[in-house]
């Protein structure tokens, strides 16, 4: 185990929440977790292996099947006019896309390798980032991020206004209106639902298992573990296979790596991109230009006191 | 004489300015505060010409952050002129006490929520929304009560 990295997230990690980081029982899980499970897990995506078969979308919809939404219908009359009704609840069987039934789909691309065409395919979701703008910037604290990386939308507190899909930049989570907390509050006036996205089965991960979409896949198309062991592993696999690699940098950094066999600027061009369908675009840390202010907030204080003692020496000179 | 005459026009001068830019400060703090719960796109705020900005989460943030800054350093000059230059004179009215306090949360839970948008902090669930709560309660109090303040003609400081 990297000490350095256990240790500071040990330190940092103290008031986690717990339930994604329990003692784990199964094998695999166990190892990639550690004893404390504080460090960031990623999920290692191989699209080479992908064959598109929809296992893993078929096995998160069975998984995550209780937690999906039972709106409360007719839906309250929404003010102003202009805050639309989301309502997926009558096409709950869409799978070609994200939506609040539908947290992981396969993306499908037509390209060129060696010049001869090919489909390559890929599981996507939540990319679980190392530090996740949906998280940190909700207002209400509804997006959570566990020890272990993975975050989650409680669906007891969020009031589906829609600002973790904004500030993401995958423009990952999905909206159902007609459900959470923001009925019994001013339903007419402020929320719209509840935000739904991948939570990589926290509740399997927390009782040892591995997230159902892993586990049910026939071709070992994800592989999970600490990051930094993913990381390397992908990056063995990119030089065996002179791939490239997605997510490693990605708004800072996710838990999600993709390796793939053509450079993801081709990929990104090859597949429909839209809502419920993210992009494989370059992606800058989009939470570090406000960190970077924060280092200045540290100087701010004594720029002021300095500033003060400055006026009272001047005075009391000028008084002498 | 004159010459300290000068001096204490020119002090007036500073705090005069100090005050604006106290107040300038507050308002885009406040303003931007707001805008990290999505309002101002739902209730058209942001439709108005100019005001676009208020719907992008990252811009408000970015000015919030600078407000911040800003609101920082203006607080410790404040506070260290008062120990400094005024203190033997003024001490705090009730109405300043209460908004120093309020003030002082404010900063707090501003810098713990500053904190918590760094990589690998984690906070427990109960106390990032306990935060949040706090930090915007605190800013609504604090609004209210200077408006009444300045309704009530009611000063931060009072002579000894």
């Amino acid at each position: 185990m990297n000490q350095t990295i256990s240790r500071r997230s040990f330190l940092k990690g103290g008031l986690a929440a717990a339930a994604g980081v329990a003692a784990s029982g199964v094998p695999g899980v166990k190892t990639a977790l550690g004893s404390d499970g504080s460090r960031q897990l990623a999920t290692l995506i191989d699209i080479r292996k992908c064959i598109g078969c929809e296992a893993c979308v078929e096995a998160c919809n069975e998984t995550n099947a209780h937690k999906y939404p039972e709106p409360k219908k007719p839906f309250p009359k929404m003010y102003p006019s202009r805050v639309k009704v989301s309502d997926w609840s009558e096409k709950r069987d869409v799978t070609e896309r994200l939506t609040p039934y539908n947290w992981l789909f396969i993306q499908r691309a037509t390209v060129s390798i060696g010049g001869k065409e090919t489909e390559l395919t890929m599981p996507r979701r939540c990319m679980h980032c190392v530090n996740p703008p949906c998280v940190k910037l909700c207002p209400w604290g509804a997006a959570k991020q566990l020890g272990n990386g993975i975050s989650k939308i409680d669906a007891d507190i969020c009031l589906g206004g829609s600002k973790c899909k904004n500030v993401c930049p995958w423009h990952i989570p999905q909206r159902q209106t007609g459900v959470g907390l923001y009925l019994d509050l001013m339903p007419s006036f402020a929320g719209n639902g509840v935000m739904y996205k991948c939570d990589r089965c926290y509740d399997r991960i927390a009782r040892g298992e591995t997230p159902a979409c892993i586990e049910v896949c026939p071709e070992q198309v994800q592989t999970i573990g600490p990051r930094d062991e993913i990381l390397a592993k992908a990056h063995a696999l990119a030089k065996e296979t002179n791939g490239y690699i997605y997510g490693e940098t990605e708004n800072g950094g996710t838990n999600t790596i993709y390796v793939s066999p053509v450079p993801f600027e081709e990929l990104n061009k090859a597949i429909t991109k839209g809502d419920g369908k993210p992009h494989l675009e370059r992606v800058p840390d989009a939470m570090a230009e406000a960190n970077n202010l924060a280092t200045a907030m540290i100087i701010a204080p004594f720029a002021g006191m300095a500033a003060a003692a400055f006026k009272f020496v001047k005075s009391t000179s000028n008084k002498a | 004489m004159p010459r300290i005459r000068e001096v204490n026009a020119g002090q007036a001068s500073t705090s005069r300015w100090a005050a604006y830019l106290y107040i300038l400060t507050l308002f885009f703090m406040a303003l931007t505060g707001f805008g990290q719960m999505p309002i101002y796109n739902r209730y058209y705020l942001s439709d108005i010409p100019g005001l676009g900005w208020l719907a992008n989460f990252y811009v408000t943030r970015n000015i919030h952050y600078l407000g911040a800054i800003i609101l920082l350093a203006l607080l410790f000059y404040g506070l260290f002129d008062f120990l400094f230059s005024r203190k033997r004179r003024l001490r705090l009215s009730r109405t300043g006490l209460l908004r120093a306090g309020l003030l002082a949360g404010i900063v707090v839970s501003g810098a713990l929520i500053v904190v918590k948008n760094f990589p690998h902090v984690y906070f427990s669930d109960s106390f990032v929304i306990g935060l949040d709560l706090f930090h915007i309660a605190a800013v609504m109090i604090f609004l209210l009560t200077n408006l009444v303040c300045l309704i009530g003609r009611m000063r931060w400081t009072v002579s000894r």
